[in-house]
């Protein structure tokens, strides 16, 4: 197109001629200065990860990069650098704040889509996304000054009920600990993983929630029957992306979790997680090269953790939202009804 | 009854166990909800019952003064700091973020290289912030470029976190700008460069300005990429290129201090970070309700 618009102005149409070399050098121009904005983010993000192992690489040859990550001792004071203990304490938490946070963000995005009378829909969206304005570092100062008081005694109580369970019950119980960080991060995960779940719940087919309803299904029967399954990837998604925040987070958690260097014994008691460990050592740490490696290093190893859950939760999310078009005919079966009514 | 029969009439009532698993699963999804409100409600009743005490003339016209003991001053400076270092982030993560929407929307469909950064910017969304403060740190404090720590290396941490908000929000909202606006446009003789600033960009404004402010809000809030690029707690330079304090950096090291003055500046420190991120969501709102596209 671009050769036949010239080849005319060459010939027949002098308006073209009539623009001049600088003007026609705009386009290209305009086109080269875009795509080497967009060449800046693939250049920063490999010197990103460049750097960051180049400057990991110190500690991680010292320690050797299997017992870096899987030797439970951290202790800086004798050069030694396992960070399983901090490895340990994000999966814990993340794990807390998944258990706790998504039935309760599904079960918010359900009632809203699904449930709440039409004129309470925009005002609860707008509720639970407030959640997602405040700042880190103020659930970190409730947590310290409001959270960890009030729940010290019936964490006590529940640790002492249940003394059989491993890793739950037990006398170790310190305010500062990982129930309370997992706490905290399933609240600062809950406005994602629902607005997801939201979106991913709107791309079921009307057509398959009123055929539930039309065979004669009770609201919460269309959902199991319609909607579940319908958006069980994307869900999933959602909670995997969930789980990269609740990973990542950094200051909620550096201030109410303590900073043990080995893992500890029950839930109740304090922990240590890779990105509290950055926030609370690297001060001391800036100046020695095998202890500021060595959090760079557990930088890198959270890094690594969050690409590979985020990766994955993108392409669950991506297919779920895609297969609208995809999926033709509708699940729902009348004998799928029909089992529902005889109770089988 | 004499009006004609619902459809509910008309079909047998249903059997007690699935009425009772309708209204108890029914319940707990609005059991959910609610227990979804309790923390949102609990944390709002108690940023106001304790910051507000602490809120006065001084504690937003005096610096902190690093006393443990006696008057700990106000957070002036934390104010200040966090505005500098906010606007100076904007300032470089918004038009860098937009140009890379616009590249990916009007130039980039179906290149494989637009695909890669398009993965990026999805890999940026996920790197942890404290990741990308050590990535300052290395790169700009250690190799002391304009002194060790400084306010603006705290602006590009920020920058590296708001820029992927920045690019995934515009891109949604180029995206929604109609082709045939382009098509016209370009029909008429008019040059690509002049249609994309001319015709997309103005339509596509009041959708930018939601996803720009979005991402300042969610700059505003973050502690972790300025503690070790611009951060001093009690400082109280109001000058990027040196040391600076910012609310959240001084509310972390407020809750550390065991001082009731000092935990109360950091209740009314928190008050008011949060009031101006609400603030500034609250025109982001706004300016989406006056969007043209979407």
């Amino acid at each position: 197109m671009e050769a036949g618009a010239a080849r005319l102005g060459s010939t027949d149409r002098p308006s073209f001629e009539g623009r001049s070399a600088a003007a026609r050098r705009a386009d290209p121009l305009f086109r080269w200065a875009l795509t080497v904005l967009a060449g800046l983010v693939l250049v920063l993000l490999v010197f990103f990860f460049v750097f960051l192992i180049k400057k990991a690489q110190p500690a991680l040859a010292h320690q050797g990069v299997f017992s870096f990550v899987f030797s439970n001792d951290w202790n800086p004071s004798k050069e030694i650098f396992g960070a399983w203990p901090m490895l340990a304490g994000t999966l814990i938490t993340s794990a807390i704040a998944i258990v706790i946070g998504v039935p309760v963000a599904v079960a918010t995005a359900l009632f809203i889509t699904e449930l709440a009378p039409a004129r309470l829909r925009s005002p609860l969206t707008i509720l639970v996304e407030l959640l997602a304005a405040v700042p880190s570092v103020v659930y970190g100062l409730w947590g310290v000054f409001v959270l960890i008081p009030k729940l010290l005694g019936p964490e006590k109580s529940v640790a002492d009920a249940v003394d059989f369970l491993p890793f739950v019950g037990g006398s170790a119980v310190s305010g500062r600990n990982y129930f309370i960080a997992g706490l905290l991060l399933a609240i600062m995960i809950l406005p994602i993983v629902s607005a997801i779940s939201r979106e991913v719940i709107s791309t079921v087919p009307p057509e398959h929630k009123e055929a539930a309803l039309a065979l004669g299904a009770t609201r919460w029967e269309m959902i199991r029957i319609a909607i579940l399954p319908y958006s069980r990837v994307g869900i999933t998604g959602a909670a995997l992306l969930g789980l990269g925040r609740a990973v990542g987070e950094t200051i909620a958690v550096v201030l109410v979790i303590g900073s043990a260097s080995v893992v500890g014994d029950q839930v109740f008691s304090q922990g240590n997680t890779l990105a509290a460990v950055i926030a609370n050592e690297f001060g001391e740490a800036a100046n020695d090269k095998l202890h500021s490696g060595a959090l760079i290093a557990a930088g890198l190893v959270l890094f690594i953790l969050t690409l590979a859950i985020n990766g994955v939760a993108r392409f669950l999310v991506v297919r779920a939202e895609r297969k609208q078009t995809r999926v033709p005919a509708p699940k729902i079966t009348a004998e799928d009804v029909a089992t529902e009514v005889t109770g089988s | 009854m004499s009006t004609p029969a619902s459809a509910a009439q008309l079909l047998a009532p249903l059997p007690g166990r699935r009425r009772r698993t309708d209204q108890v699963m029914r319940g707990l999804l609005a059991l959910g909800t609610i227990i979804a409100l309790v923390p949102l409600v609990l944390v709002i009743y108690y940023l106001f019952s304790r910051g507000l005490k602490g809120m006065s003339w001084d504690f937003f016209t005096t610096d902190p003064t690093g006393n443990f003991l006696g008057d700990p001053g106000g957070v002036k400076s934390a104010i200040l700091g966090t505005l500098e270092i906010v606007a100076v982030a904007s300032l470089i993560a918004i038009p860098i973020g937009i140009g890379v929407a616009l590249y990916l929307v009007e130039f980039g469909r179906g290149s494989s290289f637009a695909q890669v950064v398009r993965y990026l910017i999805d890999v940026m969304t996920g790197v942890p912030s404290i990741v990308f403060g050590l990535f300052i740190y290395i790169v700009l404090v250690t190799s002391k470029i304009g002194g060790t720590f400084a306010g603006w290396k705290g602006s590009v941490a920020l920058a590296l976190l708001m820029l992927p908000v920045v690019t995934r929000s515009g891109e949604v909202v180029l995206n929604l700008v109609p082709t045939q606006l382009r098509e016209s446009a370009l029909a008429l003789g008019v040059p690509r460069w002049k249609v994309t600033m001319k015709i997309v960009l103005p339509t596509a404004l009041p959708g930018l300005v939601t996803g720009s402010l979005l991402a300042v809000a969610r700059g505003m809030g973050e502690t972790a990429p300025l503690l070790y690029t611009s951060a001093a707690v009690m400082g109280t330079s109001a000058n990027l290129g040196e040391r600076m304090n910012s609310l959240p950096v001084q509310i972390f090291g407020d809750i550390s201090t065991p001082n009731d003055a000092i935990v109360d500046r950091a209740w009314a420190s928190a008050l008011t970070l949060v009031l101006i991120i609400l603030i500034i969501t609250l025109i982001a709102r706004l300016a989406a309700r006056r969007s043209r596209v979407a």
